[in-house]
């Protein structure tokens, strides 16, 4: 077997101080089987222009600091292995940074961003305690696995900066701060929970505007899966009685009211529910051009005038969501 | 090769406001004698916002959903990239958790339904792509898209989390997905490259953040627009709804024109196999998409 393959590597240039624009760089080298995408990293430095800028620290995935992009896919320099990338992408590999927009110097960008949020949602244990306690604070097994693997995250923002979400909406908290939000939300010696999951509630910045892309789960180097997290946030919003009755909470909600009368859902109600009578007004001009191609029509909008398809065996459904549901709006 | 048979999991969208997503199904499945049961027992998958509310409660209807598959002993085929993962979602849960399972089981008994768990289940995409074969669907192409250059917009949950779908959708990578591309070459058609291919089109708040929702449907379509597509296809309604309905809305927010039509996969594959006006459904696209046909 060949142990070293021929990479071109396309390396994201820029100097905020002296670059009016970024540029790209190619860098040809072979590579072992076993160099790290950080090796590359190196060498590049080493043996091509000392110039060139990266954050690196421990080399053992903990530290969190080499977070770049490969080809479009977000990695923890240290942990990946350069000929796995090769077999995913060929033999030109593309090293930009976590975020081009706020790149300060090559692979080098401005984090503030991410350290902001993930402080906002105060992610530390706070309690009123006795300043002599008698004895520590016990928690039971179940507490302790209810944190799931939150506890894991090296915030290196691979999830943040592949969110799509919050390349679009600036105020978005973003998966790792719910990641933190969650783990110290579910902590039975914290007091901040309601005040978090208050926080994470606010349509904008909250949990609401998370797209469902699943990028975040990908990005994870510590496989984290922050959306397993946002969901949790979801429904402890529920549980707890944060979630107040908006157009989100009342889309989520409204799934059930349709499954119970028709097994599916009922797609113009849905919209309709959620939106309120006002609301509802904004979306005229998709609903026209929906009944001009045929897509929905306008006898479905007379009262009484039932259009829906139905579930076969639909008293199965009513039964089950009686007998299984749990939450309330 | 014996006839491949499958169980149909429709979804809420082919049966309302995609019409053209399940009669171009059932043609394709009929050129290529693949058979198809639909499950008119399925109910909604919760289209991921259900769980949002109640986990449970979306566990135990996928869970029932999944039963009817399994009553015919069936893989069961799915025509959205959401209810493929909201379904798979379910499945591993309860596969992995036999504790869970029997918490749901319960539920269900009290219907006359149990879940096993002895069944597959797999986007109509990779019936068609790894089960039926790529070769096999070339050798039937009636009308070759050779006119066209065709942009794929994979949908994300088909392609992610990649652990999650690895078996159904036969390790395609999520950071460099190449069915749909492959299918677009076997039916001659050029297929596209571009970077928003697998990314998100944002439908999933298209009612609390227009903005973001409609950002991400127009970015997509205008990359596809820029590296010369003259039409988008991909396997998620969800998808095509955002995409084909938005484009008015997307262009007033990102001050660009965007007006390309947007396919249904099985809609492309019913175009090239020669299939009917009537089965391939053009005339039910918000974006025109009737010359595609011509």
């Amino acid at each position: 077997m060949n142990q070293t393959k021929k990479v071109t590597i396309k390396a994201f240039r820029f100097n905020t101080e002296t670059d009016y624009l970024p540029y790209y760089k190619t860098y040809e080298m072979e590579v072992g089987k076993d160099e790290l995408i950080l090796d590359l990293l190196n060498r590049i430095k080493w043996e091509h222009d000392g110039s060139f800028s990266y954050r690196r620290s421990c080399r053992h995935g903990i530290c969190g600091s080499c977070s770049i992009k490969v080809n479009g896919k977000p990695v923890l320099a240290c942990k990946e292995n350069a000929f796995d990338m090769i077999e995913l992408f060929g033999e030109e590999l593309v090293f930009d940074p976590q975020s081009k927009k706020r790149a300060i110097k090559d692979m080098i960008i401005d984090k503030g961003d991410f350290w902001d949020k993930h402080a906002a949602i105060k992610p530390f244990v706070e309690r009123e305690i006795e300043p002599y306690p008698k004895h520590e604070t016990k928690m039971s097994k179940a507490e302790v696995e209810n944190i799931l693997d939150a506890d894991y995250c090296i915030q290196c923002g691979n999830c943040h900066y592949a969110c799509p979400a919050l390349e679009v909406n600036e105020d978005f908290f973003g998966p790792a701060a719910f990641v933190a939000a969650y783990r110290f939300t579910v902590d039975p010696r914290d007091n901040l929970g309601q005040e978090r999951l208050e926080m994470t509630a606010q349509m904008g910045p909250g949990v609401w505007d998370c797209v469902k892309c699943f990028e975040c789960a990908q990005a994870c180097p510590k496989d984290i899966n922050p959306i397993e997290k946002i969901t949790k946030l979801h429904n402890l919003q529920f549980e707890q009685g944060i979630a107040k009755r908006n157009v989100a909470t009342k889309h989520a909600e409204g799934f059930v009211r349709s499954i119970k009368k028709h097994g599916f859902l009922d797609e113009a109600d849905i919209v309709k529910y959620s939106e309120g009578p006002l609301g509802v007004l904004k979306h005229m001009g998709d609903a026209l051009r929906m009944i001009k191609a045929g897509k929905i029509h306008l006898s479905d909008q007379i009262p009484l005038v039932d259009n829906m398809p139905k579930s076969k065996n639909l008293d199965e459904i009513k039964k089950l969501i009686e007998i299984s549901q749990t939450n309330t709006l | 090769m014996s006839q491949l048979r499958y169980a149909l999991y429709t979804g809420c969208t082919a049966k309302e406001s995609t019409p053209e997503l399940l009669s171009s199904t059932l043609a394709v499945a009929k050129k290529l004698d693949i058979e198809l049961l639909i499950l008119e027992e399925a109910s909604c998958c919760g289209a991921s916002h259900l769980q949002d509310f109640d986990p449970f409660l979306s566990h135990v209807l996928n869970a029932r959903n999944i039963c009817y598959a399994e009553k015919l002993g069936l893989t069961m085929i799915t025509l959205c990239n959401t209810c493929q993962i909201n379904l798979a979602m379910t499945k591993e849960k309860l596969d992995s958790n036999p504790e869970y399972k029997e918490k749901v089981n319960k539920k269900l008994a009290e219907v006359g339904l149990e879940y096993k768990g002895n069944v597959e289940i797999k986007h109509f995409l990779y019936a068609l792509v790894d089960d039926y074969g790529l070769e096999n669907i070339a050798a039937k192409v009636e009308v070759p898209l050779s006119n066209f250059n065709i942009a794929p917009f994979y949908g994300c949950h088909n392609i992610r989390p990649s652990h999650l779908h690895e078996k159904s959708n036969n390790g395609e990578n999520p950071y460099n997905p190449t069915s749909i591309d492959r299918l677009i070459e076997a039916l001659e058609g050029k297929s596209v490259d571009y970077e928003s291919k697998n990314k998100c089109c944002g439908f999933h708040v298209d009612l609390q953040a227009p903005q973001t929702s409609n950002t991400l449907t127009g970015n997509a379509l205008l990359d596809a627009i820029d590296n010369n597509a003259d039409v988008v296809v991909t396997p998620c309604p969800l998808c095509h709804l955002n995409m084909d309905i938005k484009q008015k809305s997307a262009t007033k927010l990102l001050k660009r024109d965007i007006d390309i039509p947007v396919l249904h996969m099985p809609q492309m594959v019913a175009l090239a196999l020669g299939c009917n006006e009537q089965e391939i459904g053009l005339k039910y696209h918000v974006s025109n998409a009737k010359h595609l046909a011509s």
